[in-house]
């Protein structure tokens, strides 16, 4: 989901995928694209020779970015981002 | 191609995962001996799922109650199946209870392994409820210990995890 992240927190293999929180999968129903995503990550897995080995995939999500990134979002604020916004933690 | 890690993430959210501190971990790197022909794999997923019938909710009162905090426990769910439910309050949870396999592949990894692709599913994958707040400290000494036991004691070759 955000293999940036992922490989700078010392994950030894990373598979990126441009899909909404909540998808790392992808779509619901579609098979192939679950399969795509778990067969990566399965080759992945056998195949990679050292630490920090990162394959992304070249899927596009096919739903505007403005829906899905209002589709993945939790119905109120999560806790955290409740405190922060309290803080002003955020925007800075 | 590289991917954007931050496209589906709030703006404002970004310079709070940009640079993050490993935690004092050191990089850990286990080859990978076996063909996966001839594997055990198991999968993990970060969603709060949990069997709806037979398993406690991750505790979310005390992470409302205590926003820096996560739940550090784990929830083992059965391979062939159960009517799963979420604990989870960083995401909208109707794509993943219309098809768990979104977050949890679980039918798509018993496809390849009745293929061939690899040897078998373990009995049970793993879930946790990725958001741990300010430390991780409970994840190293709750979660982590038992979910090794837990692949040690299915003869896991090798896990798939998958954040979400």
């Amino acid at each position: 989901m955000m293999p940036d992240l992922t490989t700078k927190l010392f994950a030894p293999r990373a598979v990126g995928v441009e899909f909404p929180f909540g998808h790392p999968f992808g779509i619901p129903h579609d098979s192939a694209m679950q399969n795509r995503v778990l067969g990566e990550a399965l080759h992945l897995l056998a195949g990679a020779d050292r630490f920090g080995t990162r394959v992304d995939i070249d899927l596009e999500w096919p739903i505007p970015r403005k829906d899905a990134y209002q589709a993945w979002q939790p119905p109120e604020p999560s806790p955290i981002t409740q405190w922060w916004i309290e803080r002003n933690l955020l925007n800075r | 191609m590289i991917i954007d890690s931050f496209r589906f993430l709030p703006r404002s959210f970004r310079p709070i995962y940009e640079n993050p501190e490993p935690d004092g971990t050191d990089p850990i790197w286990a080859p990978f001996e076996k063909r996966l022909s001839e594997s055990r794999i198991a999968l993990l997923t970060s969603s709060g799922m949990f069997l709806e019938d037979s398993q406690a909710s991750f505790d979310l009162d005390r992470e409302r109650a205590e926003p820096t905090w996560g739940d550090p426990t784990f929830r083992a769910i059965p391979s062939d199946g159960g009517a799963i439910n979420l604990a989870h309050l960083h995401i909208s949870h109707d794509d993943i209870l219309a098809d768990p396999n979104i977050a949890l592949p679980s039918d798509r990894l018993s496809e390849l392994s009745e293929t061939g692709v690899i040897g078998e599913v373990a009995p049970r994958h793993v879930s946790v409820m990725g958001y741990q707040g300010a430390s991780l400290e409970g994840w190293r000494e709750i979660a982590a210990p038992g979910i090794i036991d837990l692949l040690h004691e299915d003869e896991v070759d090798g896990l798939i995890l998958a954040p979400v």
